[in-house]
Formats: structure tokens, sequence, C-alpha cells
């Protein structure tokens, strides 16, 4: 009889907790859901996009080093293929230069990727390297800047706290990266990913990026008003090497209607407008 | 010499600022349709010497300051930039002002971009291999150890460029022949063809240069698309072999024989590199039969190349290149006796290895030609380390190995050097 009584009781808590759990789980967005739009709201808002840049590259010993660029990004209205155009301002030694990235959402295509050399007029091809490989030295790597496909990780929901949807995310090519896995903390409102932890395999934390500003920049699409949540502010810590490198966005402009042929060798020899000022 | 340079410099700027005056708004004060200037540039000493006894030159292979000022504005209609550098030269023993660019670049329609007055050309696929770039380079200043920009010498030229869904056009048009800087006995010791031996600074026979304008001109002419992720060109080129190819029957002086060049190329992705192809016909039209023994051969030149990144922040490329005389049995009959011969063709093969290091702030790099053909060897091993955003220090050598001493590389043999500089960028 008690273990009767006990069954039951077990019984009853578990299908409690269950009740619990799917009413939680209506108000909360799937795994999918979540990963889907914030990659979205960090990598693709708008058709396109500018911003001017300034990086602060300080390494343990506090000497500090700094990068300015205009960025431009255009969206491929047909998929998630992105192309980029990076026009450096300083320091002096890499003014002028412009990098430029075709991006292909398919994990089997290479991106391409240009550089341009303006004191020698040249047009240089570079090999598709590895994306996790420094951006212009600083912490921040390649797919920083550009994004990391969502088809490259498994993506768990770990927890939901009041602020953040707390994903964690694990290679499916664990030997193609540095880290075992990654926790990803996505603003419940935005759905910006506010802070992401890299673990190795012995689980300790060796790097961390964080949003530290967050503006709504104010864009029009298809002839409406809109406001698009932006990170105006973001560092990434080297924990390891003790560096970090702090990026500040700033003159953010959306849906500028730029052109496809920007993308191309013609205005790498010879920026457009939109990118140089 | 001077005298020349500052020719050349008054054209410039008088033709910039004609242009700048026939485009101008009528409106207004002139210069209020002008940016603010934006200037920059470097301070740079440069130091290098032979690592062995020359004959013919001083101990000293470089010795230099230099100051790059560039200043740059734009309008509505145009951008506009100059670029020169004041060059205290103590090889030369003389100062020295090298006018590097001064143009103004327009967009006038979606299809039209133009480009006038002094500027840097480059195009072709080679890495430090040129087959249908056949605008100027500095040779003397990639040989002694100068930064590797100065190897692209400015030309005095019109660029047209057309684009268009099909296919885009560039045109130049050089309205009087730029000739490379080429290697002749002031800085560096070479093989002496007419005498059969080694030379330097006693024998600096200026060479006779074409030079009339829109009769001694150059027209190389561009068109490229993309193919599915392949760059595809074609080229043509008429004018002068670059550097001095024959020599003068009359004054025995190096000339500067026609020079009319066809050629292709392609570049793309290959597994996870990118590979490259170009082939080049060079018609020496001033001896299309091969049969002058004063003037150069026709060549065929061919290139196949293919860079990889092999661990994160290091890169490799390897070229294998192909120059192929075309009239070699008339060559062969034709030459004086005595005198060396060269091989019908030429291989060279190129290695590039570049590792970045500390934040991509120090940069190991090693380029390496070597030719089996001609048992000769080139060797760029190079350091640069940024100090800070602003202050850049290098050192690096040039070293020239060979069996013979009339073979490409092997002439220079005796200007084998080392080079150390410092440069305040701002």
């Amino acid at each position: 009889m008690k273990r009767k009584m006990a069954g039951f009781f077990v019984t009853s808590f578990i299908f409690s907790v269950i009740v619990l759990a799917h009413n939680v789980q209506a108000q909360t967005p799937s795994v999918d859901e979540i990963i889907t739009q914030a990659n979205h709201v960090a990598y693709y808002q708008g058709q396109d996009g500018k911003s001017k840049v300034k990086m602060t590259i300080t390494d343990r010993q506090g000497r500090t080093r700094n990068r300015e660029f205009i960025i431009l990004r255009k969206n491929d209205p047909d998929n998630d293929d992105q192309k980029y155009f990076v026009y450096f301002q300083a320091p002096a030694d890499v003014r002028r230069m412009v990098f430029m990235v075709h991006k292909y959402a398919a994990l089997d295509k290479d991106d391409d990727r240009w550089l341009y050399l303006p004191n020698l007029d040249l047009v240089r091809r570079i090999a598709a390297g590895d994306k996790r490989t420094s951006f212009v030295g600083s912490d921040f790597l390649y797919e920083d800047v550009s994004g990391r496909s969502l088809l490259e990780d498994t993506h768990e929901l770990l927890r939901t706290t009041e602020e953040y949807y707390v994903i964690k995310s694990v290679p499916k090519k664990p030997e193609t990266v540095e880290f075992t896995y990654f926790l990803v903390f996505i603003d419940k409102t935005t759905f910006m990913p506010m802070k992401m932890e890299y673990y190795e395999k012995d689980e300790s934390l060796y790097r961390v990026i964080e949003s530290k500003k967050l503006e709504m920049i104010k864009a029009k699409e298809d002839g409406k008003e809109v406001e698009y949540p932006t990170v105006t502010q973001s560092v990434v810590k080297d924990l390891k090497s003790g560096s970090a490198t702090e990026m500040t966005f700033s003159d953010i402009q959306y849906n500028l209607g730029l052109n496809d042929t920007i993308f191309t060798e013609r205005y790498l020899k010879r920026p457009p407008r939109e990118a140089m000022r | 010499m001077g005298k020349a340079i500052f020719k050349k410099t008054g054209i410039g700027i008088i033709s910039l600022l004609l242009a700048a005056l026939v485009f101008a708004d009528e409106g207004g004060s002139f210069w209020d349709d002008f940016s603010p200037p934006q200037i920059h540039g470097f301070y740079e000493m440069r130091g290098g010497y032979r690592t062995q006894n020359d004959r013919y030159q001083k101990d000293k292979s470089v010795m230099e300051t230099r100051l790059q000022i560039e200043a740059s504005t734009f309008t509505d209609w145009a951008d506009f930039k100059f670029k020169g550098d004041l060059l205290g030269d103590f090889v030369l023993e003389e100062g020295d002002f090298d006018f590097r660019e001064g143009w103004v670049f327009a967009r006038p329609t979606e299809y039209l971009d133009v480009k006038i007055g002094r500027q840097i050309l480059t195009w072709g696929t080679g890495d430090l291999l040129f087959i249908n770039d056949l605008f100027p380079k500095d040779w003397q200043a990639f040989f002694i150890g100068r930064d590797v920009d100065y190897l692209k010498a400015p030309s005095d030229a019109a660029k047209l460029s057309f684009f268009t869904e099909l296919i885009n056009i560039d045109i130049v048009y050089t309205p009087q022949f730029d000739p490379d800087r080429y290697v002749r006995g002031e800085r560096l010791s070479y093989w002496y063809a007419p005498e059969n031996r080694r030379a330097g600074r006693d024998r600096r026979t200026p060479a006779e240069r074409p030079d009339d304008w829109f009769r001694d001109d150059e027209i190389a002419v561009r068109l490229y698309r993309t193919i599915s992720n392949y760059e595809v060109a074609l080229y043509g080129y008429r004018g002068f072999w670059k550097s001095p190819a024959g020599q003068s029957p009359t004054t025995g002086r190096p000339i500067f024989p026609d020079l009319n060049a066809y050629g292709a190329s392609v570049r793309g992705p290959l597994g996870s590199g990118i590979a490259n192809a170009e082939i080049g016909y060079y018609e020496s039209a001033d001896d299309k039969s091969g049969k002058d023994p004063l003037i150069n051969n026709s060549e065929m030149r061919y290139l196949v190349g293919y860079t990889q990144e092999i661990v994160a922040d290091l890169n490799a490329g390897v070229q294998y290149y192909i120059e192929q005389m075309l009239d070699y049995s008339a060559y062969k009959r034709s030459h004086p006796t005595g005198s060396k011969r060269r091989d019908r063709d030429r291989h060279v093969v190129t290695l590039r290895l570049t590792q970045l290091l500390w934040n991509q702030n120090l940069e190991l790099s090693m380029f390496t030609y070597y030719s089996p053909s001609d048992n000769d060897a080139y060797l760029r091993p190079s350091i640069h380390y940024k100090a800070t955003d602003h202050l850049a220090l290098e050192t690096g050598a040039n070293v020239f190995v060979g069996k013979s001493p009339h073979t490409f590389f092997g002439q220079f043999e005796d200007n084998t050097n080392i080079y150390a500089a410092v440069r305040y960028s701002f």
C-alpha cells in the first residue's frame, strides 16, 4: 500500500513536471527558432549595411594598436550568401587597402576572398583559409566578423534565465576548431547574442565575446520606418594570452541600396564613395 | 636625369591642374569644390651592404633616407591624388625627387572609369613574375632591397575602363614610352654582353629610349570577366621591350626594339587554394624572323601557379615559369661566336613562404626563384616587424647564386646584399 501511494505521488509529480515544462515550452521558442533568429539579428539585418569600425587591440602589457575601417555588407536575397567590402583607413601602413569576401552559406563551398594592395595596384586572390584565424591581428576571428554557419554545430537550449536563452553549441567536426563547445547568451527580447563563452577540452573558459552596447538603429524597410537592434560596442577577451580587442561601430546605416557591382574588381581598385567616407 | 624628372613632374602637375580646371564647377570659388586634402606618408631610413667584394660597385648596395608625402582630395565628380618621395641617396650621392603618382580619377557613367596622370598599373596573375603586365618595373629597386612596393614604377598614362554585363575592358594609353628602371650598371653589376664580361659603374652606357610623344607610344588592353568563379582575361600590347632587348648597329648602345604581345590568363579556386595560369606571345616586331643577332627573338611565355594556406597564418605559393625563344636556330646561326649563348628555354620555379606571428605583427617571408635550366637562383628572405602602428622595422637579403656569370640571376652574384630599414608612417 505504502509502495502504491509512493508510486502515485511519484507519478503525479512527474506528470505535473511535464505539464509545467509544457507550459514553459509554449512561451519558449524552439532551439532552432532561437538560433536562427539570433543569427539573423547578428549578421543579416536589412538588405545591406554600412558601418565605421574602430578596433583597439590591447595586449597583456597594456600596449595598444588601433585599426579603423569601413565595412559594407550586402545580403543575397535568394539565400544566406553575403558579400563584404572592408576599406582600411588606419593604421597608415594598411590605409586604402581593401579586403573583399564573398561568403557562401553552403558548408561545402569555400568563401572567395580578395585583397587589394594600392601601392602595387595589385588585386590578390587569397586562398580560403582557416576561418578561425585572427582578423587583422586582433582577437576577433574571421568567423566572429562574418558569422559561423549554424550547420557547423549542434545546438541545445541549456537554460533560460530572466534575460537570456543560453544555448550550448557543440561542433560537429571538433578537429576543425580550437574549442570543445561554446555558450551563447541570447537576449530574450531582441534575440541579440550578448555574450559568447568558448570552452576548451578540460571545460575551462578561455575566450569571451561580449556585446557591451546595443542601440536601436532607425532604417527604412520597404518604405516603412523600422528599428534594427545593433551592437555598437563589443569586446573579445583571450583569457590565455591576456589580450583583448574592443570594436566600436559608428555611422551605422541599413538598406542603403548598395549595388552588387560594388563587390567586384572594379570597386576593389577604386572603392565606391560609400566605402571611403 | 634630374632635369628629366623635373620635366616629367612638371607635365604631370600641369595636366592635373588642367584636368581640374576643365571639369571644375563654374560657380563659386574654384577651391570650394575640393574636400580638405588628406596628407599622409612616411619617413624611412634604409641601408644595405654587399656581402662580398664587387670590383665594379661600391660596398654600399643601398643607403638612403626617404620622405614620402601623399595628398588626396575629391570633388563631386572626381578624386585627385599626389604622391612623391624626397630622397637622399648616399650610393649615387645625390638628392632626388621620385614623383610616384599624380592623377585624376572620375566615374562619369555607370559603365566607365577614367584615370589620367601618373599612376601605378598592374594586371596579370603571376607573383613577382610578369607576362602580360607590361607596365614599367623598377628592377634596381627590387634587387637592392627597397620595399617591394617600389618594384612597380609609375606610368604616365590614361586608363579607360569599360564595364558591361558581358565583359570588362581596360585600355591604357601611354603617349610616351615608359621603360623599366632596368639594371644599367649605376647601382648593380651585370653581364655586359658587348664585352662578354661583368660590368658596373664602368659601363653605364645609356640606352636609346624611344621618346617621341604620341609616336613612341604604348597601348595595353585587357578584356576580362568572371566565369563561374574563375577570373578569365585576354591581353594585348603594342609598344616596346620594357628593358633593353637589343643593340643599335650604329651606336652600339642598348635599344628598346618594338614589341607586340598577346596573352591570356585564368585564376580561381582549386582544392583549398588558388590556382593560376597565364600565357603570352611576345612578337619582337623589329626582328620577326629572329635573324637579327642584335635584337631579341620572339618568345612564348608560360606560367602556372598555386597558393594555399598550410596552417593558420602560414601561406605557401609555387609557380612554374618558362620563357621560350621562338627562332632559336636563327639565333644560334647569327649569334656572334665567342659570346655567351642563351638556352632556348629558360625554366624558373618560384616558392613563396610567408609566416605571420605575434598577432600578425611579425612577418617572416622567403621568396625563391630557382632556374634549373640556367643553374641559378635568387633568394629574398625578409623579416618585417610592426613595432607600433606607426613604426616598422625590416631586414632582409637579396641573394644571387649562379654557375655562370651571364645567366639572368647569375650575372648579379656579386650584388648579393643584406639590408635593414626603419619606417615611420603617418
